[in-house]
């Protein structure tokens, strides 16, 4: 008897070093990749890798001004399209959870989160670059607006739901019509939640560049009009990455460090907020 | 019959199929308290509610009769303007955890974007405070969280938001049933002191606070108006064989 | 009761104040100090804005249905798009084009079954690499170790995972991980491409990890700790609480998770783009198939869009992506369907 407990004990142990093992080797992958990506890059960012457009083939320098300045405007152009219609319609699905039009709006949610990023840009290549004839910044935008979208929405829908229902029954009864309750008292009252919601779209989809392959495109000049194509950070490291040039590589070894930083930044922004407000998303 | 304040007709509410209120007639005069009691599911903080129109907020909810507040049918008015002259106090104190102690004053003006002169406005929050009995410990702190108060002191500031709208008529859902007895009695006390310038409607599940605070009673039991009457006359001789039970404690 | 009577507690100074409070009133009078036109003034002005407020609510209310409605066209308008554009090739290829062996736009020659193979292939790979990795986390994080800063730490480090960008992970790949499987291959005595299915595999299983974990940690904590304290009070060892208890229960919501996981491989484009090799044709053998390079359907139209130059060959690639589209979101709703019910119960 006491043989077998022993036996049942140390299975018991062993397991839990398995798992231990299995858990905190997964984290190796991307300590390397992140020391990598910091090691090639972190030597190439300088005044003039942040101020110049790529350089020739063959010329020593060069930076990604253009793709700096285009991801700003693509990213910026998606977050005003996105955030307005992300909030309205996540107050919508937590005001009204129960009606027909919540149902397959929330539906649909789902199906975008899902919806594979190249799918995006192959749908806004038909609505908005062949209408226009011309790769654009525009189309761009609209293709990550549509990948922000649900993650918008639902983390301002789940912060709404957690406020209590006595908030809006204390505004309404003052006699402040339902679009002021919402806009002052119940918008103010969740706005950490639905901030770390919208920072986390952002650092979602600032990397994204599948859907920006037949939308935005590229450019190797500095471009600040959005009817044009326009360079973003993550297609200069998929262009140059596979250049077979070692000063592009090189390029793109930088670029990737300043992407890699803005995005852990986002996260970093986002975890302290949920912290000090003590949010769920 | 001109200083009837609130008068219900026939009043019928719903929850879906649920009939919740059901034919209630029932005539307030001005600078009253009024008691409502009954067993809880009873109908009286739905008819509380319908009294300032907060019952069709809820999806589902329908009402159907006459409510006037003096000459105007209720139903027939803005509900926002309805709210204007009918405050409201809830059953757990909701400040707004957003807005300053002297912010949630003036919550009903900021909110609904009246703009005024910033000195009417310090009036208005002193003159509030003060009618709510809470001046004199939150005058050094007005610019603090309304949410730092403890529970009773919260309630008063709802209490003193309701009254910064100068409504006609304060409806209160069961104020304090989510406060310490030192909290309840110093509400109880303010009633007192509110009865001269508003007309009260409170609804209680407390017996003794209806009999300590009002001066009419209201009983509803299962969504009828049993019984209405000075609330001495209630509590010494029921007319009603319900009400009769319900005093005595032979259901709740 | 002398807790009650502490000079510090809040509830005592509150009923002192309150007299004092009272003796206030008293001095100032009960009447308002506004005049009494002012207030009349006042509430005129509330009547008039109360109108005006009302017509703005019932606006604001119909701009929230507007912005739900905007979802369903956007859906739909995604789903009709890839339907339209699909059509010329639908029409000229038929059903048969799913199984066709043959990818060769040059000779207009198109068939799927290299895109199929090589997702499927990818993406199944690194679904069951992955699996053990995610149920640990899952098991680690819900069970063994639930609070404190190594929790914490390991949690918010596999989140990490799925922040980093997909193309930063191909990037990576093409210039470390390629060079070691290129070794590695060579020792195997296959063709040492480096790319390819496999290495694309072992990239896409560590981006997916994130998935299945986080969703398995969420409902291993959900699982009631009575039915754990029955299963410890008759004498159960935590391995075998977890084996009988926990994961039996937990046992659909973690297969959602890896529906989740299974449904970002399938769509995933720029690290599998960066690394599988960009072959359409199939090779003879499996193990050719698996350690050289190949395409999947995320792949082939992240490669070959801009490139098509006829409708036939566009309209082909667009079906491809209206397949992608299909299989993920179905596979995404059945996984939400089964968190929706598990959370529910």
């Amino acid at each position: 008897m006491d043989a077998r407990i022993g036996i049942r004990n140390t299975k018991s142990i062993l397991f839990k070093g398995v798992i231990v093992f299995l858990a905190f080797i997964i984290t190796i992958p991307l300590i390397i990749v992140l020391l990598y990506i910091i090691k090639q890059g972190v030597l190439q960012v300088n005044w003039h890798f942040l101020t110049n457009v790529p350089a020739a083939v063959g010329e020593a320098g060069g930076g990604i001004s253009n793709a700096l300045v285009g991801t700003a405007i693509i990213v910026g152009i998606s977050s005003l399209i996105a955030i307005p219609v992300g909030i309205l319609a996540g107050i919508y699905l937590s005001e009204n959870p129960y009606t027909k039009l919540a149902y397959y709006a929330g539906l649909c949610v789902d199906i975008l989160q899902g919806v594979p990023s190249i799918v995006v840009g192959i749908v806004v290549y038909f609505w908005v670059v062949k209408p226009l004839g011309t790769f654009s910044a525009l189309s761009g935008s609209i293709a990550l607006a549509i990948m922000m979208l649900p993650i918008v929405i639902r983390s301002t829908e789940q912060t709404l739901r957690l406020l209590p229902d006595s908030l809006k029954e204390a505004a309404l009864s003052l006699g402040v019509p339902y679009h002021r309750v919402i806009l002052k008292v119940i918008i103010p009252c969740g706005f950490a939640g639905i901030l770390s919601g919208i920072m986390l779209s952002i650092a979602r989809i600032i990397g994204e560049t599948a859907p920006l392959l037949f939308t935005a495109f590229g450019n190797p000049f500095l471009s600040t009009s959005i009817t044009k194509p326009m360079e973003s950070l993550p297609h200069i490291i998929f262009t140059y990455a596979t250049s077979p040039y070692d000063d592009w590589h090189n390029l793109a070894w930088g670029a990737s460090f300043i992407l890699l930083m803005f995005v852990l930044l986002l996260n970093i922004f986002t975890k302290l907020i949920t912290r000090k407000w003590k949010i769920q998303l | 019959m001109e200083n009837t304040v609130v008068s219900a007709s026939k009043f019928n509410a719903w929850f879906g199929d649920n009939h919740v209120v059901k034919d209630v007639s029932i005539g307030i005069k001005k600078n009253q308290v009024v008691a409502v009691m009954g067993p809880s599911g009873c109908g009286k903080t739905t008819f509380l509610r319908c009294i300032n129109r907060m019952h069709e907020l809820i999806p589902g909810a329908t009402a159907k009769g006459s409510l006037k507040l003096y000459n105007d049918d209720v139903y027939n008015m803005n509900p926002i303007y309805v709210r204007y002259k009918i405050g409201m106090v809830f059953q757990r104190p909701n400040p707004f955890p957003n807005l300053s102690i002297y912010d949630n004053v003036i919550a009903g003006y900021k909110l609904n974007g009246l703009k005024m002169k910033k000195a009417d406005l310090n009036n208005i929050v002193e003159k509030s405070l003060t009618s709510a009995a809470l001046w004199g410990e939150v005058k050094d702190s007005l610019h603090k969280k309304g949410t730092f108060l403890s529970g009773g002191q919260q309630q008063r500031l709802c209490i003193a938001r309701a009254i910064a709208m100068e409504p006609e008529v304060i409806l209160f859902d069961e104020p304090t049933s989510a406060l310490d007895p030192i909290s309840t009695s110093s509400i109880e006390a303010l009633f007192h002191e509110l009865k001269a310038n508003y007309t009260l409607i409170i609804v209680t599940h407390n017996m003794q606070q209806a009999a300590r605070v009002s001066d009419k009673t209201a009983f509803f039991y299962l969504g009828e108006l049993v019984e209405f009457d000075d609330t001495k006359q209630m509590f010494t001789a029921p007319k009603d064989s319900r009400t009769q039970n319900y005093i005595t404690g032979r259901f709740s | 009761m002398s807790l009650l009577n502490h000079p510090s507690d809040p509830k005592v100074k509150e009923t002192a104040t309150v007299n004092q409070n009272k003796a206030i009133m008293k001095q100032n009078g009960s009447e308002s100090s506004i005049d009494k036109e002012q207030v009349t003034r006042m509430k005129n002005k509330r009547l008039d804005l109360s109108y005006s407020q009302l017509k703005w609510e019932t606006i604001f209310r119909r701009l929230l249905m507007i912005m739900s409605i905007i979802l369903l066209v956007l859906v739909v308008g995604i789903l009709i798009t890839l339907i339209w554009q699909s059509m010329p090739s639908i029409k000229a290829l038929g059903i048969k084009f799913l199984w066709g062996k043959i990818w060769d736009p040059v000779q207009n020659i198109y068939g799927a079954y290299p895109f199929l193979i090589g997702t499927l292939l990818t993406s199944f790979t690194a679904l069951i690499i992955s699996i053990p990795f995610s149920y640990a986390v899952a098991i680690y994080l819900g069970e063994y170790n639930t609070k404190g800063w190594l929790s914490d730490l390991l949690k918010n480090t596999i989140e990490l995972i799925a922040a980093v960008p997909s193309i930063i992970y191909g990037f990576w790949g093409l210039f470390v991980l390629v060079p070691i499987i290129r070794t590695f291959e060579a020792k195997i005595g296959v063709a040492p491409y480096g790319i390819g299915i496999f290495t694309s595999s072992l990239i896409l299983a560590v981006m997916i990890i994130p998935y299945a974990a986080s969703l398995g940690t969420s409902l291993i904590r959900m699982v009631p700790s009575p039915l754990k304290e029955g299963a410890y009070a008759l004498g159960a060892t935590r391995f075998e609480v977890i084996r009988s208890v926990i994961l039996p229960f937990t046992r659909t919501g973690l297969f959602a998770g890896v529906l989740l996981s299974l449904g970002r491989a399938l769509g995933e484009t720029m690290a599998v783009t960066m690394l599988i090799g960009n072959t359409s044709a199939v090779a003879n053998s499996l193990k050719a198939v698996f350690f050289g390079p190949g395409n999947t359907m995320a792949s082939v139209i992240a490669n070959e869009f801009t490139e098509a130059d006829h409708t036939v060959y566009l309209s082909a690639l667009i079906e491809l992506g209206l397949v992608l589209f299909f299989v993920t979101v179905v596979i995404n709703l059945i996984g939400k369907r089964i968190i929706t019910k598990f959370t529910n119960n």
